[in-house]
């Protein structure tokens, strides 16, 4: 249950990014967040409601960009899509890759400010 | 709004955002703003008719553990530095990172000087563990907090006597989630998975085991009597995990350990 504090560090950062583009709130967040970032988004979303009221980010929509996993295959140099499991098996060879090209995604990919 | 504002320097002066044009128009130059979004301000300027903006929307793109991950580079360049390798020991409760360390402590850790950071929730019981007057220990307390992050880390690391550290190992708080996501500045991470655990947790906690670099199969002894299938746990890491090195341990026979001291030898910084 870390997402609250990472919910923290977005809404800190977002109140940095509202007062270098002078602005008081923000309407729209839009979080880029890769299937292998450990974060569990149905928890991030309750520390979003649990943390905003009162802040400049009361009422704003939460949206949330989930970054499928792609890994890279050594020994037959493709990139594959992961697709939804964590065993990331060559498509072409069957070989087991364990480098990641993508999915590891934890970040405020946009913000709307009204 | 009726003044022909440029950017407001300040929030306050802004209260309920919105950009309005001069009333009458004016031409290109007099609207040019100047400062943060400039330019897409003006290019919204220059699309839109009327002159107003609703909304401004901002490529963004701020990592959200980005003050952790400088301060895990800050880590990794201090020892570096000091020529230690840090290691991060991550495992569920009770997989027997402690254990693990207080015999290594006593064997590796005699040859080879090495410093243990440990965290916990709640009591130092772990850190008086693993005291010895040849190794350097401090124990963290995280209060609620459910992992190590590399504040802690650089905090813990000063207050404790590093010199002619060669090895650093950070008993991370157990929990297979959270530690995934907080570099912590470590060169090595070591997943432990205990025989007590189940062959398959390596399918259920993901995405530590695909950050590792080492994974040890601990508690050997037993598997036998918990009818824990050691092939079946090391296929399951090799599909989860194939980056990772897996050594297979018992801390209190000593099986395996050798090959671990070895792992350590090979890794340790140079003196």
């Amino acid at each position: 249950m870390h997402e609250v504090g990472i919910m923290q560090s977005a809404l800190d950062a977002i109140r940095q990014q509202a007062v270098n583009h002078g602005a008081t709130r923000v309407s729209r967040i839009v979080l880029r967040i890769g299937t292998l970032a450990g974060v569990d988004q149905e928890a991030l979303r309750f520390a979003y409601e649990a943390l905003t009221p009162g802040s400049l980010a009361d009422g704003a929509v939460l949206e949330i960009e989930s970054v499928p996993a792609r890994a890279y295959c050594a020994s037959c140099h493709t990139e594959f899509g992961a697709g939804r499991g964590f065993i990331f098996e060559c498509p072409q060879c069957h070989a087991f890759s364990g480098e990641i090209r993508a999915g590891r995604e934890l970040g405020i990919a946009r913000l709307e400010f009204p | 709004m009726n003044s022909p504002a440029p950017l407001p320097a300040t929030p306050e002066s802004a209260p309920d955002y919105r950009i309005h044009a001069l009333t009458g128009a004016a031409t290109g130059s007099t609207r040019d703003l100047s400062g943060p979004l400039s330019a897409e301000i003006n290019a919204a300027f220059a699309a839109s008719p009327d002159g107003e903006i609703a909304v401004r929307s901002v490529d963004v793109n701020i990592p959200l553990l980005e003050k952790n991950d400088i301060l895990a580079e800050r880590n990794r360049g201090y020892f570096l530095g000091r020529g230690l390798t840090a290691l991060n020991l991550v495992s569920s409760p009770g997989a027997g990172k402690t254990t693990l360390l207080e015999r290594t402590l006593d064997e590796f850790g005699r040859q080879n000087r090495c410093a243990v950071l440990v965290g916990d929730l709640e009591t130092d019981n772990d850190g008086i563990r693993l005291s010895r007057p040849h190794a350097p220990v401090a124990q963290i307390t995280t209060g609620t907090v459910c992992h190590l992050d590399a504040g802690m880390i650089a905090r813990a690391a000063q207050s404790i006597d590093l010199d002619g550290v060669r090895i650093l190992f950070i008993e991370n708080v157990g929990n297979l989630v959270c530690p995934a996501s907080f570099d912590l500045g470590e060169q090595v991470r070591v997943v432990l998975l205990s025989t007590t655990e189940g062959e398959d947790k390596p399918l259920k906690y993901p995405p530590i085991f695909k950050s590792a670099n080492l994974v040890l199969l601990t508690k050997v002894d037993v598997a036998d009597v918990l009818g824990f299938k050691r092939d079946v746990a090391v296929e399951n890491i090799r599909r989860i995990a194939p980056q990772a090195q897996i050594i297979q341990l018992s801390a209190r026979t000593g099986e395996g350990m050798a090959e671990w001291y070895a792992f350590l030898q090979a890794r340790a910084g140079r003196r």
